[in-house]
């Protein structure tokens, strides 16, 4: 027998996760004791996922305006306009404790929840992407998690049928106790068809879509806002459970209802379900909302209210529903075979009542659920960076092309196929680059336009210095959208960080969150939608501070679009950004080395700035269709991918530069390009017109990285130790 | 040429296949839902790829037993073509328009990457504007495109010619047995094919091989 009228213990309100601070605060706002009901819905609401208590103060610090944001944070997702009344909308989101539990369903609800979020709003999704962070490779659990949270995405969005075009994966020994499996999907829509979710009119009937409710899942959300010990096994009953077929029909049936004029307002139910999407759209309309429990479809026998208000079954919407439309939206759900049920109206009251069995097991004030959470401004100490290192100490190579060959076998270098080849990135017909290159590059059907995205952090850098590492990222972003060719327009992020109650993770916070807003504003790449997952920490160990960025961008003409791989012998190859000197936290370092030290590579935003707009203006002139950035692993590393992709060598000139500085720096803001042999001079004077540096370094040909004196590394072998490690790695024998 | 794809709940690759037939014949296919009884009379009818029903059960099996279904049999018992790729092969497998079974490939994992198909019978029309022993490139995306039959049914196969497409080159994505990657019914008149054309069939896919199969229907039509 259900107790909704419970004594509230400290530790029940322990257990839900509130701090007794937390729980006096719920008192003076409800005035009353609160029902296990109520207390439940609280713990949903106030999570840190939920509520994003401990960052939203800095995150209103971020620049989110723009010329083309239609929609920026605050929504599902966020909305850009790519010109001719289409809009792309997109988000990322994280779905790493889950995942670190059940690697498989982890990652499925992952991908299926901000698929959800890009179609709530109407648009169809086109692409998506993922970032999967990983412990170091030969940790007894990386292998299992990689192979389970590989397959959950592919799984997930094969069947769902979005072309997943891009994406990362590192190793590294601080993620060993904490996986991230951060998720991204873009979609398309009109202009004048997005949907919110904000609820309009009263007495309007509210309308529950898609699957049943179960018990999977139950208090998910505040799971995700602890940290992580030695007794996680037994949270595995909090993950959810994906069902893809079901989340395709939901899609095709939303869309086909938004259509017909009967969505007043529309949200999706993810992280604390019917809770969290009836208080947005009650909150976000003025409006109170009555839900009546006895008519929500349920999948289980005997379910408490509790748990249906904090259950995480996937693939379900609430919306609210235009009623001389009853009909028509019906017929589209069961044509779909899909649950489609009046469950509530919209009140004028602003309250959120719950009916369970005839009777009232809640009934608190709707706004102050939605916008009274607790706003924390947690200490945060300045986070330690790494130290400088001294020229001196870094140490030679004989031959760097051995180097090179040892470098692009090494984990974090190798190649992804084995990854990626799980995944579809076909389905839709409209992928115009797959994973491998610099960015996805999806074409907007029946246009010539196509939209570039890529996911980018390095976290090594932003745990030696938060503040320019998370530069970095947003840069790197950049510079991958731009290298295919694509205008940057706006991103998404993703942050990744430890114990926000911890002043040093806190400090790595609000650093890494000033250096990403210093480059969004000096790029003029502001952030329209993101997610924030904190109390990523194992035994109290964090994780290297993560945020990943997923830049978008748009290229006008998709035939004027630049790949990695060299075309032809005898192009000319040109740097563009200068020749590099900065080997601290380079991989050059770690891998060949051993040593994680130093500064991280300094970001020049303004040289950023230049030198990308005027690789950009190359490729949409169709004077270059052949470039690659220079990230880790620098000129070497990028040289070799080249080469690889287009299964032909190149010769390169240093010089008198001392080798492994020039082959492994990795300073930023520089590209490679190759052109053809007659165009090399005049592309040359325009850099040199435009203040850019460029210098021709080497021609295509042969069938070797060859760097002359310093070394060379055949193109098969490159290529044997590149495809080698990660399906060694995966059968146990690496 | 007029042609028809069937939909059913879990079809994902419907509107590759639709643009494709659109783009290579220059008319748009009619879709029919799986709940249709009767199809309109066409030239070829397509189950399309995705994962009908979730691949719940067995890949095909539930969509193999839709309305629609009953229709496309009868249609092909009396000559009519239809092309199964993809999933649209596990069904007209588990629907016994084709024999055999598509297992889960060999490696246990989806696999999504481009391979090379030679074309073993250029005689049939889904693949007359091929040369016999041409090796295209094709995508594959699947998770079950392990083929395999008993030995006297892929002896039938082999000794009448029905063996459509074949991977080379070292490409089998799947373990499928005699590197079987597209079969035909006794009559020549259901193609079953596990990759998909339909997604090399322009400029911005890299390549123009998937085109040639749509055109041999269009001048099978015309013959």
């Amino acid at each position: 027998m259900f107790q909704n009228d419970i004594d509230i213990t400290p530790d029940l309100i322990a257990r839900h996760g509130l701090k007794p601070d937390e729980y006096e605060r719920i008192l003076r706002l409800i005035g009353k004791k609160p029902t296990l009901t109520e207390l439940g819905i609280f713990s949903a609401m106030w999570n840190e996922h939920c509520s994003y208590k401990s960052s939203k103060k800095w995150l209103k610090t971020l620049p989110t305006k723009g010329d083309k944001v239609v929609i920026g944070p605050g929504e599902n997702a966020g909305v850009i306009d790519i010109g001719d009344g289409d809009v792309a909308i997109f988000k990322m989101e994280s779905h790493n404790h889950p995942s670190y539990i059940e690697p498989y369903q982890g990652a499925t609800t992952g991908v299926g929840g901000i698929l959800r979020d890009v179609f709530t709003m109407g648009a169809r999704p086109i692409a998506a992407m993922n970032s999967l962070s990983f412990g170091e490779p030969d940790h007894p659990k990386t292998r299992h998690l990689v192979a389970g949270v590989v397959a959950g995405v592919g799984g997930y969005g094969n069947s769902f049928g979005v072309p997943t075009v891009g994406g990362e994966v590192r190793f590294h020994a601080r993620y060993n106790g904490n996986c991230l499996v951060n998720a991204f999907a873009l979609g398309i829509a009109r202009r004048d068809g997005i949907f919110l979710s904000e609820a309009k009119g009263v007495g309007l009937p509210v309308v529950y879509l898609g699957a049943k409710t179960g018990r999977d899942g139950v208090g998910g959300a505040t799971m995700a806002s602890a940290e992580f010990d030695d007794t996680i096994e037994e949270k595995r009953p909090t993950v959810q459970v994906g069902d893809p077929f079901t989340e395709k029909r939901l899609l095709e049936a939303c869309l086909e209802l938004m259509k017909t004029g009967a969505v007043v307002a529309i949200q999706d139910m993810g992280a604390a379900g019917l809770t969290c999407s009836a208080v947005e759209m009650g909150a976000k309309g003025n409006l109170g909302i009555r839900l009546d429990l006895d008519r929500v479809p349920q999948r289980e026998e005997d379910m408490t209210p509790y748990e249906m208000m904090l259950s995480e079954s996937q693939e379900r919407m609430l919306m609210v529903l235009e009623p001389s439309k009853e009909k028509e939206a019906e017929a589209v759900f069961r044509k779909w075979e899909l649950d489609f049920a009046v469950c509530g109206e919209t009140t004028d009251d602003l309250r959120f009542r719950i009916i369970w069995q005839g009777k009232e097991v809640a009934d608190l004030p709707i706004k102050e659920l939605g916008d009274e959470a607790p706003e924390y401004d947690r200490p945060w100490v300045e986070p330690r960076k790494a130290a400088p290192l001294a020229a001196d100490a870094i140490p030679a190579v004989n031959d760097v092309g051995a180097a090179l060959i040892r470098l692009i076998g090494a984990p974090d270098q190798a190649s992804r196929a084995w990854v990626y080849e799980q995944y579809d990135c076909l389905v839709q017909g409209n992928s115009a680059q797959i994973p491998g290159g610099d960015a996805g590059v999806v074409r907007v059907e029946g246009t010539q336009k196509a939209l570039a995205m890529s996911a980018d952090v390095t976290p090594r850098y932003c745990d030696a210095d938060p503040f320019e590492g998370g530069k970095q990222a947003v840069a790197e972003s950049w510079r991958n959208v731009t290298a295919v060719g694509g205008d940057p327009i706006a991103l998404t992020d993703n942050l990744n960080f430890g114990n926000p109650e911890k002043p040093e993770a806190m400090g790595q916070f609000v650093r890494a969150l000033q250096g990403i807003a210093e480059a969004c504003r000096a790029l003029d790449f502001p952030i329209v939608s993101g997610n924030v997952s904190l109390y990523n920490e194992t035994n109290g160990e964090g994780i290297l501070p993560s945020p990943t960025i997923v830049g978008v961008g748009l290229l006008p003409d998709v035939t004027r679009m630049a790949t990695i791989a060299f075309k032809a012998d005898g192009d000319e190859v040109i740097l563009v950004g200068g020749h590099g000197s900065h080997l601290g936290q380079s991989v050059y370092l770690r891998d060949l080395h051993g040593r994680e030290e130093g500064t991280p590579p300094p970001v020049d935003l303004a040289l950023e700035k230049k030198n990308g707009d005027f690789v950009r203006g190359l490729i949409a002139s169709g004077r270059v269709a052949t470039c690659h950035d220079l990230s880790d692993g620098g000129l070497g590393v990028a040289l070799a991918e080249m080469a690889m992709a287009g299964r032909r060598g190149v010769r390169v000139e240093l010089g008198s530069r001392v080798p492994q500085v020039a082959v492994f720096a990795e300073d930023q803001a520089r590209y490679l390009i190759a052109v053809k042999p007659g165009e090399a001079a005049a592309i040359l004077a325009d850099a040199a017109r435009a203040g850019v540096s460029a210098e021709r370094i080497g021609t295509v040909g042969g069938d070797a990285v060859d760097f002359g004196a310093a070394g060379k590394a055949s193109v098969a072998d490159l290529k044997a130790a590149y495809d080698g490690w990660f399906p060694a790695f995966m059968s146990g024998k690496a | 040429m007029r042609s028809a794809v069937v939909l059913f709940p879990g079809s994902n690759r419907d509107h590759d296949m639709v643009k494709a037939l659109h783009d290579v014949t220059g008319n748009r296919p009619t879709v029919v839902w799986h709940q249709d009884a009767t199809l309109p009379d066409v030239d070829l009818i397509v189950l399309p790829g995705g994962f009908s029903y979730g691949d719940y059960l067995r890949c095909g099996a539930i969509a193999a037993r839709s309305p629609a279904m009953l229709d496309v049999a009868r249609k092909a018992k009396a000559g009519v073509r239809v092309l199964g790729v993809c999933n649209g092969f596990q069904i007209l497998t588990e629907a016994g328009l084709l024999p055999g079974a598509l297992m889960r490939n060999a490696h246990l994992r989806f696999v999504c990457k481009e391979v090379k198909l030679r074309v073993i019978n250029n005689a049939t029309d889904f693949t007359r504007a091929y040369a016999k022993g041409q090796v295209i490139r094709c995508p594959v995306a699947h998770h079950d495109g392990n083929y395999f039959a008993d030995p006297e049914t892929l002896a039938r196969l082999e000794d009448d010619g029905r063996v459509a497409f074949r991977y080379a080159e070292g490409t089998n994505p799947n373990g499928s047995i005699n590197d079987i990657a597209g079969i035909l019914n006794e009559a020549g008149n259901v193609l079953g094919m596990m990759p998909h054309p339909e997604n090399l069939i322009e400029a911005l896919h890299g390549g123009l091989d998937g085109r040639g199969l749509f055109e041999s229907v269009i001048q099978a039509v015309a013959a």
